[in-house]
């Protein structure tokens, strides 16, 4: 289960309080009626499911109830760092990823297990 | 290749089994192939294998970055059903569920087909009416699925609490006798031995990096970590990570990749005779040849590609099979494990040629693609071999969700994804 930081009750709370909400820091259209069948299945559907550094929305469900924004790391599931809602995109720390490389390294992922087996 | 029989046994047995040959070979890559199959698992291997039979097709390489059918091939919980609501969806898992039927013997490989049945539980108005729903669209299409009471479910499974003071009391099921289980690794297995056997190229341990791409866009080829792989077409097939491998060749595909978690009891004499899933509750359970209760858990709720997820998803799971089937309350849990599964916003696999010329991807299987193995893998090889998608998997393509016209499986589904 996931430790989670709510940048607006400012504490760490348990997975179960929370709601994730997609990706982060995609705008909605201001004229979505004008837009092309393209442009809106980039919108609606289309999502970058990074593999490492993802930036994604929370909301705080059972919480104080709002949304905000998390930058995390989908290799190590750790979050990296959390902001409040309408920010822009936060640059990540880079103490905060280097932490996030060794602790994906520490990670079993098959990378690491079959790495060693061969 | 030797074929496996009785007689084979017997020889064997003879000479203290010192002549069982290896089953697939693992030969250095060629320069070039006609046709590079990224990611060996179930499917990416079956369209191997059905390429070099249906379509004569031979110059194939199946390229995988770990080893043969260890991705989501030998992490899922084996159930096989053709069950689904839409035509779409019946299309493809009854096109697979009959070829389940004689895979085995397809493929000289006992893949431990077993249909044993799959059981629904209904729960509440709302299940019932969803399950009606869908056997009578599977009887009208010709897919067996029938209605049981409370009283015929307990006949089929003994162990089922029906009783009224049940914390998630019973009202009904539905059944479908067709579905059941098989040996997953017998499945990739069985699928590598007959493709290396017709002359395909099953390489492991090596990690496709790009995709490379001619001046008119074309694919020519796949870089790897054994260096650069020619080919003409290039089918990707690599579950939670196509989203990965189809940006490489830069098309976006709308997927989320997801830990979906199972494990296994203890081994246990047999007592658990067909699998018996339930959405409202979220669990779904069957017992293994080998004794092994196999029960499936939900998602996580985040995108990962950790192969984890959270405990409490395990415990949700464990607490509702607790109350189903009380005889099970003292079962220790052997093993746990998570797998990468990719998902569309719609539930809906997406099968189908790309914008890049040459290229072709079969994804977004998710939560269920295990059942769909060899009608997937069959399809996957017609739209290949001839460029275009086979009438059965016309509707799956990329471009629905421009046009709209999405297969809704989302809530059509067995268990909530």
């Amino acid at each position: 289960m996931l430790l989670i930081h709510c940048p607006y009750c400012e504490e760490d709370r348990s997975e179960l309080e929370f709601r994730w909400a997609g990706e982060a820091h995609i705008a909605r259209p201001e004229n979505i009626a004008a837009i092309s069948d393209e442009e809106f299945a980039e919108f609606f559907f289309l999502r970058n499911n990074e593999k490492g550094l993802t930036y994604e929305r929370w909301r705080h469900i059972h919480g104080c109830g709002r949304f905000f924004n998390a930058a995390r790391d989908t290799v190590s599931d750790s979050f990296l760092m959390t902001y409040k809602a309408g920010l822009p995109k936060q640059p990540v720390p880079v103490a905060e990823r280097f932490a996030a490389i060794a602790e994906e390294t520490s990670v079993e992922t098959w990378e690491q297990t079959e790495g060693d087996a061969r | 290749m030797r074929k496996y029989s009785v007689f084979a046994i017997a020889r064997e047995a003879m000479r203290a089994h010192k002549g069982w040959e290896a089953q697939w070979t693992s030969p250095e890559p060629r320069s070039s192939y006609d046709v590079i199959i990224v990611g060996a698992g179930g499917h990416g291997l079956g369209a191997a294998y059905y390429l070099a039979k249906e379509h004569g097709i031979t110059n194939i390489a199946v390229i995988e970055k770990g080893w043969l059918g260890g991705g989501n091939t030998g992490r899922n919980t084996t159930i096989i059903r053709s069950n689904y609501l839409y035509e779409e969806s019946m299309d493809i898992y009854e096109h697979s569920l009959k070829l389940w039927e004689g895979l085995s013997q397809d493929l000289n490989y006992n893949t431990m087909y077993s249909p044993r049945g799959v059981m629904m539980l209904s729960h509440n108005v709302h299940d019932q009416q969803s399950f009606k729903r869908h056997i009578n669209a599977n009887r009208l299409y010709g897919i067996d699925n029938e209605w049981l009471s409370p009283e015929q479910a307990k006949a089929f499974v003994p162990v089922l609490d029906i009783s009224k003071t049940a914390r998630y009391p019973i009202n009904g099921a539905a059944l479908q006798r067709r579905g059941g289980t098989a040996r997953h690794d017998a499945v990739a297995w069985g699928y590598a031995r007959a493709a290396s056997d017709r002359g395909v190229h099953i390489i492991q341990n090596c990690e496709v990096t790009g995709i490379r791409r001619g001046p008119n866009g074309e694919v020519q080829g796949v870089e790897t970590s054994k260096g650069f792989i020619g080919a003409k077409k290039i089918g990707v097939s690599a579950a939670g990570h196509s989203s990965v491998v189809m940006e490489m060749a830069g098309v976006r595909v709308p997927l989320h990749s997801n830990p979906l978690q199972a494990l296994v009891s203890e081994p246990l004499k047999p007592i658990f005779p067909c699998v018996v899933m339930s959405n409202t509750v979220h669990a779904y359970i069957s017992q293994s040849d080998k004794g092994e209760l196999v029960i499936g858990a939900g998602t996580d709720q985040y995108n990962s590609y950790s192969q984890t997820g959270g405990l409490q998803i395990i415990t949700h799971t464990l607490d509702a099979i607790c109350e189903l089937f009380p005889i099970f309350r003292r079962v220790k849990m052997m093993r746990q494990w998570g797998g990468i599964t990719d998902n569309t916003p719609d539930r809906s696999p997406i099968q189908g040629v790309t914008p890049v010329p040459g290229l072709f991807v079969n994804c977004g299987w998710g939560t269920g693609g295990f059942k769909a193995t060899p009608g997937s893998a069959n399809l996957f090889a017609h739209l290949i071999a001839k460029s275009e998608p086979h009438r059965l998997a016309a509707g799956l393509t990329l471009d629905r969700f421009r046009t709209g016209r999405l297969i809704d499986e989302a809530a059509a589904a067995a268990v909530a994804h």
